[in-house]
């Protein structure tokens, strides 16, 4: 399903990896279009795709009914992608730390770290139930995260 | 979209030559059975090409980092081969780049195994 207003396009998306597929793979396209440099487009359709990672999995949890939404947003002076779930919700201040010496051997955690060092801001909204996350890079600006 | 994997020998040394992505659901899976399997043969000498794979989330580089910690926990060595300049970026910004013994040339990457 799709919604279009102004600039926007949203999508409402069931709770699998083709979702996430689509996710990045839009992602990508808006970046591309918005006339990104390739080391960028790599890193904003990465940390969308972490983003819907987390929507479906830790999120939704696969369930199938629930939802993922998406929308992608060129302002003009930034890319603004959303993507919310239906899950138990996200306190990012109880995640661990991924770089720190003891956390540095796990086999997972690394999501919100990798989206935080790609994107410009990154806003996580509670929805209850559920999690916004915003992504947004700024246009124009030099590449960050690297 | 997938992950290209084959498997040759050299020297004692199991090489993995993948390709492609290692993601969530896609290559994650066929990384971690392709592990568990030479570990099973007694294969523990293990290193990984990833100068054809494109592309890793932060699943693909979980997986990595469990392979890594299987290997070693099981008396054996894995080691990485070819990191393309953006797996080499992601393996720099989660502070993995100095845990994973990291090589760029096959012949000595080869050498640098222990010998029994």
């Amino acid at each position: 399903m799709t919604g279009q207003q102004a600039s926007r396009v949203t999508y409402t998306l069931d709770s699998s990896l083709d979702s996430v597929n689509k996710v990045e793979q839009t992602a990508e396209q808006l970046a591309r279009k918005a006339g990104v440099d390739e080391d960028d487009i790599f890193r904003i359709s990465m940390a969308v795709r972490e983003a819907a990672v987390n929507a479906v999995l830790h999120g939704n949890a696969y369930d199938p009914d629930k939802r993922m939404t998406a929308s992608f947003e060129n302002t003009g002076s930034s890319l603004v992608i959303r993507i919310t779930d239906e899950g138990k919700g996200l306190d990012p201040s109880t995640l661990p730390d991924p770089l720190a010496p003891e956390n540095l051997l796990r086999g997972s955690g690394r999501g919100i770290f990798l989206i935080r060092s790609f994107m410009d801001e990154v806003h996580f909204r509670q929805l209850h139930p559920g999690t916004e996350l915003t992504l947004i890079k700024h246009l124009g600006t030099a590449p960050t995260g690297a | 979209m997938s992950m290209k994997i084959s498997t040759r020998q050299v020297d004692g040394v199991t090489i993995l030559d993948l390709g492609g992505r290692i993601t969530l659901g896609e290559g994650s899976v066929q990384l971690r059975d392709s592990v568990r399997d030479l570990l099973g043969k007694g294969h523990k000498k293990i290193l990984l090409n990833l100068g054809d794979v494109n592309y890793i989330d932060s699943s693909g580089i979980g997986e990595l980092v469990s392979a890594y910690t299987t290997v070693r926990n099981q008396g054996g060595e894995l080691k990485l081969l070819n990191l393309t300049r953006k797996v080499h970026d992601l393996l720099q910004i989660t502070k993995l780049y100095t845990v994973f013994d990291v090589k760029d040339d096959e012949a000595s990457a080869i050498a640098s195994y222990a010998h029994a």
